[in-house]
C-alpha cells in the first residue's frame, strides 16, 4: 500500500493524544478509510493465520481479552484493538497502528460492534468469526433485536467458504445461525448449578424461530441463554463441541471451570467473577481453538489474563477497593447484581447511568433490570450520572427505603462519597454506564490509581 | 380502602420499552395511598369480561410480537375492551399499543395489521424512525401540565374527529413529525407514544389515570391526597432539559 495514507492517518493519532482528545484508538481509521477504500483488506491480507471477529452484545470485550492472552501463551504474535474501539474505523486503526508495531504478526484479533459486524466481516474476510449472544440493547441505535439477527444471518452467507463460526448453542438466536454446510464450533454450559430458577423479566429470544412457541428450558443460565427446546420439537439447543461441564463460582474473585473440548479438557481459573465471564471464557478457549492455537496452553493462558477495563476491574483508593462492572443493558447489568449478591458482606454500591450516545440516549432499559434481590443486603447506594434521578425513581420503585439511598449525579463527588461510606478494607461496587465508566476511571488515572485505558492490554 | 383492577394486555409480548415500570408506579402510588392494585395478565387467547376491570393496559413489543398481538387482539379481546370502555373503563396504551388502540398499521410493504378502533386514529410506517427525547404540553380533565419521555417509532399516526391529540409537541417528533400533536385522548382512553417508561417522571398523569380507575371502582369520584414527588420533580426536570443539553 502507498506510504502516504499510513503517514497521514498515523499523524491523525498522534495529533488526538497531543491535544488530549482521548488515545486516538479510532480517529486514524477513520482518515485511512477516507483516503484509501479498501485498505482495511489489503492490510489483513498479509497475516498468515488471518482476522478472527468476535460479536456479542455483552461479553466482547472481556473475551477478545482472553482469545488474546491464549493466542499470545501460543507464542503468536497479535494484533488487537484492546482499548475497545470496536467500530469500522477502531479495527481500520487497530491494524494501521499493529502493522507497524508488529511487522511479523501472525494473526489479527478484534471485538466487533454487533451492528458495524456485517460491514467489517465484508472488508476483512476474516478466517473465524465468533458469535456469543445477542440481549436487547441500546434500542434507539441498534433498533430491534431480530434486525441484527437478520445481518448476521446475511453477514454469515458472504463469509469465505473456509471461515470457521464459533457459535453460542446456549442463545437461541445465536444457535440458529448454524448452518450445516460451514465449519462450526459450538459451545455452551453443561453445569446444571448454574440454573436459575426461571427465565428472567428481561428475557428476549425465548420463542420457537420455526413456529412461534414459547420454548421450554431445562435450565436457564443467563437471560434468555441455557439448555432450550421447542415444544413441538422444532428447534432445541445443539449439542456443543466445547462444553463447560464443571463450572464453580468462586466469590465475586473468579471463578474454576472445567471444560471439554474436542482437543481435550483444559481447566482454568480466571480472576472473572460471576455465570457471564463464565461464557466468556468458555467462549474465548473455543475461539482459540478455532483459530489454532494448541489445547495445551489455553488454560493457563486464560486464568492468567487480567480483567478488562471497566469489566471486573479493581482499583485501590483511600484503602478501600472498587471493583468495576460495567452494566448498560438489561442482560448484562442483572449478572452485575448476580455477581454482586455472591459477597457475603453488607453491600457498598455506586450506580451510574448516563445516556449519551455510546450509553443509548434511552434509559428506560434500567427498569427491564431486576435490581429487586439487592433490596436486603444494601448498606449504602449511591446513584450517579446524568440520569442519577432516574436511578433513584427506579430504585423509589422497587420499594427502596430512602435513607440508604444518596442522588449525587456528578461522578467524582458521587464516587468520594460512596468511598467514605464504606468502611476501610471494604469493597465498593461500582455499576456504571459505558461513559459513566470512562468518566470514573478518568478521575482514577488522574489520581494514580488506574492505567489509561489506550494503554490497557 | 379500594383495589383496582388492572388488566395487563399481554405482558409477555408487549414490554419492549421497560413497560413494567409504569405497572410498578400505578401499583406504588395506590399503596401509599391505603389502596391497591390488582393485576391480571391477560394473554393470548384469554377472553375477557366488561366490568370486571378498572384499567387496561397495552406496552409496545418488537414487530414480529406485535403481529401475533394484533390478530388476537381482534380475534378475542375487541369486543370485551369496547364494552369495557363504554362502561367507564380506563385504558393507557403506548407506543406499539398505541398504533393497536386505532383503527390499523400499514407496514412499508403495504401490509395491513388491523386495530382496535378505541381511539379514532390510523398509523402508515413511515421512511425512517423518530427518536429521541420527547416533551409535550398535555391536556387531562382540564389541566395543562408537561409531560417528558422518550419516543422511538417508525409509525407516522394522524387522528380523525374522533380523537384529540394528548398534547402539543414542545420538543421532539410526536405523532407524525408534521402536525404537532402527540398522542391522543378519547373519554378515558389515552394513548402516547411517550416511553420512559412513561409514568415514574410523569405523576400527575399516573394519578389522573388512578382517580378514573378509583372512579370506575368505587362509582364516585376520590381525591388523591399528594404524595411527596420530589425525587419524580426533580428526574423529571433533568429529563426536559436533556434534548439540549447532551
Amino acid at each position: 500500500m502507498p506510504a502516504p495514507a499510513l503517514t497521514l492517518a498515523r499523524a491523525a493519532g498522534r495529533l488526538s493524544r497531543g491535544l488530549g482528545r482521548g488515545g486516538g484508538t479510532s480517529l486514524p481509521g477513520k482518515v485511512l478509510l477516507r483516503l484509501r477504500p479498501g485498505a482495511v483488506a489489503e492490510l489483513a491480507a498479509d497475516l498468515p493465520r488471518g482476522a478472527t471477529l468476535i460479536s456479542a452484545t455483552n461479553g466482547k470485550t472481556t473475551t477478545a481479552r482472553l482469545t488474546t492472552a491464549a493466542a499470545k501463551g501460543a507464542g503468536w504474535r497479535l494484533i488487537a484493538n484492546t482499548a475497545g474501539a470496536n467500530l469500522l474505523s477502531g479495527v481500520a486503526t487497530a491494524l494501521l497502528d499493529g502493522v507497524a508495531a508488529e511487522p511479523n504478526a501472525d494473526a489479527a484479533l478484534f471485538e466487533v460492534d454487533e451492528a458495524a459486524l456485517p460491514e467489517v466481516a465484508r472488508q476483512l474476510q476474516p478466517r473465524v468469526v465468533v458469535l456469543m449472544n445477542l440481549f436487547r440493547d441500546q434500542l434507539d441505535r441498534y433498533g430491534e433485536l431480530e434486525r441484527l439477527v437478520q445481518d448476521w444471518a446475511g453477514m454469515i452467507d458472504d463469509l469465505p467458504s473456509d471461515a470457521t463460526l464459533v457459535l453460542n448453542a446456549d442463545d437461541p438466536a445465536v444457535a440458529s445461525l448454524h448452518d450445516a454446510r460451514r465449519k462450526t464450533l459450538l459451545f455452551g454450559l453443561d453445569d446444571p448449578w448454574l440454573a436459575l430458577p426461571a427465565l428472567p423479566h428481561a428475557a428476549d429470544s425465548t420463542r420457537c424461530r420455526r413456529c412461534g412457541a414459547r420454548l421450554v428450558y431445562e435450565q436457564v443460565t443467563v437471560g434468555h441463554m441455557g439448555h432450550w427446546a421447542c415444544p413441538d420439537g422444532h428447534l432445541a439447543r445443539p449439542q456443543p463441541d466445547v462444553r463447560a461441564v464443571r463450572v464453580r463460582l468462586e466469590g465475586t474473585e473468579g471463578l474454576a471451570l472445567r471444560v471439554v473440548t474436542p482437543a481435550g479438557e483444559i481447566e482454568a481459573t480466571p480472576r472473572l467473577p460471576g455465570v457471564h465471564n463464565a461464557y466468556n471464557v468458555t467462549a474465548a478457549i473455543a475461539a482459540a481453538l478455532a483459530m489454532g492455537v494448541p489445547a495445551d496452553g489455553i488454560g493457563d493462558a486464560v486464568g492468567g489474563a487480567a480483567a478488562a477495563f471497566g469489566r471486573g476491574e479493581r482499583v485501590a483508593l483511600d484503602g478501600r477497593e472498587l471493583v468495576l462492572l460495567l452494566a448498560k443493558n438489561p442482560a448484562g447489568a442483572n449478572e452485575t447484581v448476580r455477581t454482586v449478591l455472591l459477597d457475603p458482606e453488607p453491600l457498598h454500591l455506586l450506580i451510574a447511568l448516563n445516556d449519551r450516545t455510546a450509553d443509548g440516549h434511552d434509559v428506560s432499559w434500567i427498569w427491564d433490570v431486576d435490581y429487586e434481590p439487592l433490596l436486603g443486603r444494601i448498606a449504602q447506594l449511591t446513584v450517579t450520572g446524568e440520569r442519577a434521578h432516574d436511578l433513584a425513581l427506579r430504585f423509589r420503585y422497587a420499594g427502596m427505603e430512602l435513607g440508604r439511598l444518596r442522588v449525587e449525579p456528578h461522578l467524582e463527588r458521587a464516587m468520594d462519597a460512596a468511598v467514605a461510606d464504606a468502611p476501610v478494607g471494604a469493597t465498593v461496587y461500582v455499576l456504571p454506564t459505558y461513559t459513566a465508566m470512562l468518566g470514573m476511571r478518568q478521575v482514577l488515572v488522574e489520581r494514580g490509581a488506574a492505567a489509561a485505558f489506550w494503554r490497557d492490554g | 380502602m379500594s383495589v383496582v383492577r388492572l388488566g395487563h394486555l399481554y405482558p409477555d409480548e408487549m414490554n419492549i420499552y421497560a413497560d413494567r415500570g409504569n405497572i410498578a408506579v400505578l401499583d406504588a402510588r395506590l399503596r401509599w395511598r391505603d389502596h391497591g392494585l390488582a393485576v391480571d395478565a391477560l394473554e393470548p387467547g384469554d377472553r375477557l369480561e366488561p366490568g370486571q376491570h378498572d384499567l387496561f393496559y397495552l406496552g409496545g413489543g418488537q414487530d414480529r410480537d406485535q403481529a401475533i398481538v394484533a390478530r388476537d387482539l381482534v380475534a378475542t379481546k375487541a369486543a370485551g375492551l369496547r364494552a369495557s370502555v363504554e362502561g367507564g373503563a380506563a385504558v393507557l396504551c403506548v407506543c406499539g399499543g398505541y398504533q393497536l388502540a386505532g383503527h390499523g398499521y400499514t407496514a412499508v410493504d403495504g401490509s395491513r395489521m388491523p386495530g382496535l378502533g378505541l381511539l379514532d386514529l390510523d398509523t402508515v410506517a413511515g421512511p425512517t424512525r423518530l427518536i429521541g427525547d420527547l416533551v409535550i404540553e398535555a391536556e387531562l380533565d382540564g389541566e395543562r401540565h408537561r409531560v417528558v419521555g422518550f419516543e422511538n417509532h417508525a409509525g407516522r399516526t394522524r387522528l380523525g374527529p374522533g380523537a384529540r391529540p394528548l398534547g402539543t409537541v414542545l420538543s421532539g417528533h410526536g405523532n407524525n413529525d408534521h402536525d404537532g400533536g402527540e398522542g391522543a385522548v378519547a373519554g378515558r382512553v389515552v394513548g402516547t407514544y411517550l416511553h420512559g417508561p412513561l409514568l415514574p417522571k410523569n405523576p400527575w398523569l399516573a394519578d389522573v389515570i388512578l382517580a378514573w380507575a378509583l372512579e370506575h371502582r368505587t362509582g364516585s369520584r376520590l381525591d388523591l391526597p399528594p404524595l411527596d414527588d420530589e425525587l419524580e420533580r426533580a428526574a423529571h426536570e433533568v429529563a426536559v432539559g436533556r434534548p439540549t443539553r447532551r
